[in-house]
């Protein structure tokens, strides 16, 4: 298979950028047209009028904003104690040589694929009883056990790579414990765990099904949920700009990310997930 | 003068060995203390409610009036299990799962091998294909819902053999086509990332060694690419299988269950949280959690795979 740029790979590349992007392109085309013209039916692609009032009713309802703070305070808060306990577990299973690791990576795996759903039942029940139901951290402690084994996974793949040896080399040259830790294994660790985190931070703030079961109000509502109830007074009419709207709102922070960080997206999807 | 050699010998033999025993067992102690607080957190959240839903399971037991908790044994699971929506569901879910997973797998693969050969524009394909895996799937599904939609939809308009008035949420295979779309869309680069990752270890002297032997462009593909990345391709089948297998956002968006889309997991969602049932809830909870384990132990044995080789742990 040689690299080539041959007409193929032109069609396909064409290919992959009008699947990835017509979606995207297409809401946002859809957030850019009056009300009065979705509500009448406009079933061609680029709005007859562009406006940008959508943008800015969005911004000024007061539940949308709730919710976009929601989101963003119960998905960093998630990402952050995550990422924190799964390194420290990922290092234990790259570096220690302790009795269980099987038994953590397993339990790791189980719960990666555990259908969330099955936990909406007693989780409702229970949070209602030690009164966590709609706070956030309701949301964040069951967003930190669902997103750990991907964390744990990922880390402890990179954690492998990485040569442990130059941190006695920069004792040996006279560095102290912490220096060496700090100069030596810090640089070297960090791209893991911030590809951790985003994959972390990805997963929280997509999370519908235990945001919309174990919230009641605008307290803890998350952006995915409050966009499932803001569907307005006719089910079968939802307000179609302004849902638009929205969801390119939601989408903005994910563009940027994958634009700033997209060479270390690819780098721990596929390392967790593959090759160690 | 010789004993007290052999004895000196025979202390500096010993000691190294206490010494690394200890070792061991201080690291085997560290390491346990490192992995306790995550092992912990996954377990409080999965463990405790799944043995509270098992127990629950055995009551007739409403949110509502939660006073009258009648246990009634294995009736939850019986009245479920008789019940034709149960299966109606789970057919769906089914259907959704290997449907999407094949399309996803093929397209998938196309990607992958477009990505793989690609010598410009690396860094545009790999952010547009971040864009899916990355949006919300709410978003990815209100996106193809008004695709697809009558009144404000480009679809219909697109599509010349489909009439402008065509309803895709007025009919069963039409609505579960219209999930499936929103669901594939978002989860074929991710399967394509997956599949990029594996196409990158098959070796190019192996093809080229196929290629001066005379092997066609089909028969590289069977013979040696596709056998080479097997662990890959396996990986991404049992990681995406199972997700499918939880469909519920694209649904819960798309039509809510109308027109018999609903999923096992929506059946499950219903029960609890519309209906308060916690009874019946818990009982096709842990339904579910058991069909996901079945799921699971099939596709590793009927593949074979190994995640741990897959690894690279071995």
């Amino acid at each position: 298979m040689k690299r080539s740029s041959g007409v193929g790979i032109w069609v396909g590349f064409v290919a992959i950028l009008v699947w990835c992007l017509l979606p995207v392109v297409w809401i946002l085309s859809l957030s850019l047209k009056p009300v009065s013209e979705t509500a009448a039916g406009s079933p061609q692609f680029l709005p007859k009028t562009w406006t940008m009032q959508n943008y800015k009713d969005i911004l000024a309802d007061g539940d949308f904003t709730r919710a976009l703070i929601n989101s963003f305070g119960i998905s960093l808060i998630a990402t952050l104690l995550s990422v924190i306990f799964a390194t420290l577990a990922a290092y234990a299973i790259a570096r220690l040589d302790f009795k269980g690791k099987r038994l953590v990576l397993s339990i790791a795996l189980a719960i990666a694929m555990f259908p969330v759903v099955a936990l909406v039942g007693p989780l409702f029940d229970l949070w209602r009883t030690v009164h966590l139901f709609n706070t956030w951290p309701g949301l964040i402690i069951p967003y930190m056990s669902f997103t750990l084994p991907l964390a744990i996974w990922t880390l402890s793949a990179f954690f492998r790579e990485i040569p442990w040896e130059l941190e006695q080399a920069a004792q040996v040259d006279g560095a102290s414990p912490w220096q060496a830790f700090r100069k030596v294994i810090v640089p070297l660790a960090a791209p893991g765990v911030f590809t951790a985190a985003i994959l972390t931070f990805f997963f929280a703030w997509n999370e519908f099904v235990l945001a919309i079961s174990l919230t009641s109000t605008t307290a803890s509502r998350t952006v995915p949920a409050q966009l499932s109830f803001f569907v307005g007074p006719d089910p079968f009419n939802p307000p179609f700009s302004q849902l638009a709207t929205a969801s390119v709102v939601v989408t903005i922070p994910v563009i940027i990310i994958v634009l700033l960080f997209q060479r270390k997206i690819v780098a721990g999807l596929t390392s967790g997930a593959v090759k160690g | 003068m010789s004993t007290v050699i052999a004895t000196a010998e025979t202390k500096a033999g010993k000691a190294p060995k206490a010494q690394a025993s200890d070792r061991a067992v201080g690291e085997n102690r560290l390491g346990l203390k490192l992995v306790a607080p995550a092992v912990i957190l996954m377990l409080i959240v999965t463990a405790y409610p799944m043995l509270q839903a098992l127990y629950l399971s055995l009551f007739q037991y409403r949110l509502t009036n939660s006073d009258e908790r009648e246990f009634i044994g294995l009736n939850n699971y019986i009245t479920a299990l008789s019940d034709s929506l149960f299966w109606q569901d789970l057919l769906n879910t089914l259907i959704i799962m290997v449907v999407t997973v094949a399309v996803e797998l093929v397209i998938g693969f196309a990607f992958a091998m477009v990505m793989h050969r690609i010598i410009f524009a690396r860094g545009i394909m790999r952010t547009s294909i971040l864009i899916p895996y990355g949006i919300i799937t709410v978003v990815s599904a209100f996106a193809w819902q008004f695709a697809f939609s009558l009144n404000n939809g480009f679809v219909n308009g697109w599509l010349p053999f489909v009439g402008g008035d065509f309803n895709w949420f007025g009919g069963h295979w039409s609505a579960m086509f219209a999930i499936m779309a929103s669901e594939i869309w978002k989860t074929t680069p991710f399967m394509s990332l997956l599949l990029l990752a594996g196409l990158s270890q098959v070796s190019e002297d192996m093809l080229e060694a196929a290629k001066v032997d005379g092997a066609t462009w089909w028969q590289r593909l069977w013979k040696v690419i596709l056998p080479n990345m097997r662990a890959a391709i396996m990986v991404a089948v049992l990681f995406r299988a199972l997700d499918a297998f939880r469909i519920f956002d694209n649904i819960f968006v798309m039509t809510k269950g109308a027109e018999g889309t609903e999923s096992s997991s929506f059946l499950t969602y219903r029960q609890v949280i519309e209906q308060f049932q916690l009874g019946m809830g818990s009982a096709l909870s842990v339904l579910l959690f058991l069909m996901v384990l079945i799921l699971a132990f099939g596709i590793v044995k009927l593949f074979k795979v190994d995640l741990a080789q897959a690894r690279g742990e071995g």
